[in-house]
């Protein structure tokens, strides 16, 4: 019997509240390079991962951990999570 | 009396702080590599600066999970000093031994130059001896020192008397102004300034002395 397989990616986000000084700087050259109108730019990170677990609720929680305890500083990051089969 | 420097892979003040305790001030003083666990025998811990395993994920994210630092979590507890310099800083938020955050300065630059701090505090030990001066200069050298944190924890850093070192001139958007704090209990200092680059006369004055003369009173 072959343990299930999931793919997950985590995004990473800085909260609203924090300013996010590599996502001005990316909007300024936007606007150099002649692309207009954005009113909002912020950058954060994507984890994807595979991992093996009994089932999706026992991924799901696995991966939350994770995502809590060191993917994302839970003072200045929110996070997300998309769970897949593989 | 004795200090304990850790070293993790990517620490690069590791030797300037063991030159600076050691070499400038006469304090017995043992570097301690990250995977060991025995604190014993040591009254003061200093986290030193750095890019402590590539600073990977965030600043200080990955040390975190260092066997030693389980040690200094209970080292901590038991009452003992712990000094953490620039990357030593951002290890000990994520640690959780000290609130807030540490991420990109406001514009983006690593910052290398002398800076202005005024001491806020002379609640603790660290600082007692700048207290009648109220100000000292150091050096900082960071790309990620901006201070973050919640209303909430800037008010109980407040109310805990525990924001010890305002810059100056705020040179990377920390909130409030600032450059270092202390736990309640006051034996944990964190701070983005480097006193031990501070402390030969043959390389940047000797301002930076008394705070790490502190370890071990």
């Amino acid at each position: 019997m072959t343990v299930p397989r999931f793919q997950a990616r985590v995004l990473v986000r800085l909260r609203p509240s924090v300013l996010d000084p590599a996502g001005e700087a990316a909007r300024g050259a936007a606007a150099r390079l002649g692309v207009e109108g954005i009113s909002k730019l912020r950058i954060g990170k994507a984890v994807e991962l595979e991992i093996e677990a009994a089932d999706a609720a026992e991924a799901r929680s696995r991966i939350e951990l994770l995502s809590d305890r060191l993917f994302a500083n839970p003072v200045i990051e929110d996070w997300s999570l998309e769970l897949l089969d593989s | 009396m004795s200090i304990g420097v850790i070293v993790f892979p990517g620490s690069n003040c590791d030797r300037d702080v063991l030159w600076a305790t050691q070499g400038c001030l006469g304090l017995p003083t043992r570097r301690i590599w990250h995977e060991e666990t025995d604190l014993s025998g040591l009254d003061a811990v200093v986290l030193p600066g750095g890019f402590s395993y590539g600073d990977y994920l965030r600043c200080g994210a990955i040390a975190r999970f260092a066997p030693a630092l389980r040690s200094l979590v209970e080292f901590t507890a038991r009452g003992g000093r712990v000094l953490g310099i620039c990357n030593g800083f951002q290890v000990l938020t994520e640690l959780g031994l000290l609130p807030g955050a540490l991420t990109r300065n406001r514009d983006l630059h690593f910052i290398c130059e002398d800076v202005n701090l005024t001491v806020v505090s002379a609640r603790t030990t660290w600082l007692q001896n700048y207290s009648a001066k109220g100000h000292l200069t150091l050096p900082i050298a960071h790309g990620e020192g901006r201070y973050q944190c919640s209303e909430d924890t800037l008010k109980q850093l407040q109310d805990d008397d525990a924001i010890a070192l305002r810059y100056g001139n705020n040179p990377n958007g920390s909130v409030d102004d600032i450059a270092g704090i202390t736990n309640h209990k006051g034996n944990v200092l964190g701070l983005m300034p480097h006193p031990e680059r501070a402390c030969d006369p043959a390389t940047g004055g000797v301002e930076g002395r008394a705070m790490l003369q502190a370890l071990l009173n």
